[in-house]
């Protein structure tokens, strides 16, 4: 059974069709790069596949588990990356991520290490309010390592990173991928991740475009129909 | 035309035509009831020919209420089966419910103008019908400012829920208001001379109103169905 | 045990409401200013004249707090819509009802502490003379409290989300919460006076019954309005 299973999956958003028949297998292990102009619906099939938003047509499952009907199973493996760090101002770091273990029915003693191992030990007691964006990122992060997804749904996760925040996300995905975890990763460009990326699909005009492997040289989606 | 997957929409299907016979049929019905009460109804004693706006303003309340029953039943059936169409059905019958309960409210107030000697004395029945137009308008209103088509059903069908079950807790505290002080007379439907020409009328007026409810779900279901049809091309043909 | 980690997660977003609401002291104190500021218009627009203003308290009191209110239950949702917080709610296991039912403790905190405050001042304001009887009236403001915060909480969970949040939160909202303004202040105006006619219990119990009826109708609704 694959890790990530769409098949023919449409979404709109009103009258719009943002995803209009997309057919994508991720297999486990397997780290996928996602690329495509920008309202492309990258962001879109991210949400779908992790919950967030029903399919209007086609079928999504993860670990052969289908989103609509098995929501809250496909959500205990998930680990998801939105555009948004979804941070809350006025709880510190710490707090965050005690909020995160609470729901979770986690221990919050793996807490200050996740700290650590994000780079935030030293502002765990300051309000995510004073955080840069990277930082609430970071702290995004710490939030997803809490979790123990075994699948990784991770959107555009180098914005606002500088060069040890990228350092940082490709470890921790890493670490993420060698005990057996798969990873679905909506880029804007390659760079950052063309180290641990095993191949690229490029969506355009809500489809399945172009299959790479990573080692071949990017086809920019500069056209559209 | 239930969707058998949840991530599968219906299919495209247009639902039978509602005849313009039953729209027309409604249409002499009231006629021929209105003409019948008017003519054969005798002068109240004290409100003169004013009374027979009766057969219209009360038959209005009925079809009100009726039509409120009908946003209960299909917003409680979408929540169970999802079934977009049941959504579609309790907007239709929201909006034809709106209308009467507007109507029902003027006749009030025209009836209540040479009576009371105001336009507005907050008797209990006419008050709580303004709530349940409040509530109504407060339905339609979600509806238009929702734009995702299976959040506005969802959303619609639980508030069309809840604001049915507080219909009769709103009358019953309006009523229990009214009753501490001095209520203004309403007008008497209880003289059987009247009850004839009220059922009558209450018959030709729900001919009409299911002729409304349906030609109005029937452009629902018209509009969605060419939605759908978007979807068919927009995946491309064959869309899976 | 599956019920003790629901209301585990219940306790967490209360108390990440009720934190963030502290410490962010600006969303009470305003809303809370707002209520006094209603109530001094409300004296302004209806006085005068100092019998007029006393029978008026009731009322006035339960309008402060309504308007003031609304601001409270969009605020609770805000919190969650910017910066996505919402979505990372959502994706935690379990019951969506925990979601409810945490954010519904949190507005029933915020808003008690609110209404404690307009309160005084419309007891001040409006030169109410406190009856013997003050127990059942906070009986009655609790009651009310429950009424608004539980139908105030359902539909702010969609009309902050939706376009025109402001006016639609009060739009869906008060035409519900006539029978809770109804019975809440013609109670109080009972209970200030010797209510003679011991109508008071009477509209208890409708509060009673209105309140029941809602917590359990805005539960089952829950999960299928918080999802996108």
């Amino acid at each position: 059974m694959h890790a990530i299973d769409i098949s023919g999956l449409g979404r709109r958003f009103g009258i719009r069709w943002v995803l209009r028949g997309v057919t994508l297998t991720v297999r486990r292990g397997e780290v996928v790069g996602l690329l495509g102009a920008n309202g492309s619906g990258k962001s879109t099939l991210l949400r779908v596949v992790a919950t967030l938003l029903k399919p209007n047509a086609g079928t999504v499952s993860v670990n052969a588990l289908d989103v609509v009907r098995n929501a809250d199973g496909v959500r205990a493996q998930l680990g998801y990356l939105a555009h948004a760090a979804g941070v809350y101002d006025d709880l510190t770091a710490r707090e965050n991520l005690q909020f995160a273990a609470d729901m979770l029915g986690v221990s919050g003693s793996e807490i200050p290490r996740i700290l650590e191992r994000v780079g935030l030990s030293h502002v765990a007691h300051d309000r995510a309010r004073g955080f840069s964006a990277g930082m609430q990122r970071r702290l995004a992060l710490g939030r997803l390592i809490l979790r123990h997804p075994s699948v990784l749904l991770l959107d555009e996760p180098y914005a606002n990173l500088d060069i040890a925040g990228v350092a940082l996300m490709n470890s921790v995905m890493t670490d993420i991928i060698a005990a057996g975890g798969t990873a679905l990763i909506a880029l804007h460009e390659l760079a950052p991740a063309r180290a641990i990326l095993d191949r690229t699909v490029t969506l355009v005009d809500g489809r399945i475009a172009a299959e790479l492997s990573a080692t071949e040289p990017t086809v920019q989606p500069t056209e559209t129909r | 035309m239930t969707a058998s997957q949840p991530s599968r929409e219906p299919r495209i299907a247009a639902p039978a035509r509602t005849g313009i016979v039953l729209g027309l049929a409604g249409f002499a019905a009231v006629v021929v009831a209105q003409v019948h009460a008017i003519l054969t109804s005798p002068a109240e004693a004290d409100m003169g020919h004013l009374q027979k706006i009766m057969y219209v303003h009360v038959p209005a309340a009925w079809m009100t209420f009726i039509a409120f029953f009908v946003v209960l039943v299909y917003s409680v059936k979408y929540l169970w089966r999802r079934d977009e169409n049941d959504d579609l059905l309790a907007a239709a019958a929201a909006e034809v419910g709106a209308v009467f309960n507007g109507l029902t409210l003027a006749l009030g107030m025209i009836w209540g103008r040479p009576t009371w000697g105001v336009w507005w004395a907050w008797d209990a029945r006419l008050t709580s019908t303004l709530v349940l137009f409040l509530i109504f308008i407060g339905y339609l209103a979600l509806r238009a400012f929702v734009d995702d088509a299976g959040q506005k059903a969802r959303w619609s069908a639980a508030v069309g829920a809840i604001g049915a079950i507080n219909v009769p807790i709103v009358y019953m505290s309006v009523k229990w208001w009214r009753t501490l002080h001095q209520e203004p007379s309403s007008p008497s439907t209880l003289d059987p001379a009247y009850t004839l020409g009220l059922r009558l009328n209450a018959i030709a007026m729900l001919i009409l109103t299911i002729y409304f409810i349906r030609k109005r779900y029937e452009i629902a279901r018209v509009e969605r169905a060419s939605e759908h049809a978007a979807q068919a091309a927009a995946m491309g043909t064959g869309g899976r | 045990m599956a019920l003790r980690d629901d209301w585990r997660r219940v306790r967490a977003i209360a108390k990440k409401d009720l934190v963030s609401e502290l410490r962010g002291k600006a969303g009470f104190n305003s809303v809370a200013s707002l209520g006094i500021t209603i109530l001094v218009l409300l004296g302004l627009a209806l006085g005068p004249d100092a019998a007029v203003l006393r029978h008026a308290a009731a009322g006035a009191v339960w309008l402060a707090t309504l308007f003031s209110a609304v601001l409270a239950f969009n605020r609770s949702f805000q919190s969650e819509l910017e910066g996505g917080a919402l979505e990372a709610l959502l994706l935690y296991p379990g019951p969506r009802w925990t979601v409810f039912a945490g954010k519904l403790l949190g507005n029933l905190a915020f808003v008690t502490a609110m209404v404690l405050i307009v309160v005084i001042a419309g007891v001040v304001l409006f030169g109410v003379r406190v009856p013997d009887a003050w127990p059942s009236i906070v009986g009655v403001l609790a009651l009310g409290v429950i009424g608004v915060v539980v139908l105030g909480t359902f539909y702010a969970s969609m009309a902050s989300r939706s376009r025109a949040r402001e006016v639609l939160l009060p739009l869906l909202l008060f035409p519900m919460l006539v029978p809770v303004l109804i019975a809440a202040t013609t109670a109080t105006r009972a209970l200030l006076g010797a209510d003679l006619m011991h109508e008071a219990g009477a509209w208890i119990r409708l509060l009673v019954a209105f309140d029941l009826v809602f917590l359990i109708a805005t539960f089952l609704a829950f999960e299928h309005v918080i999802d996108a």
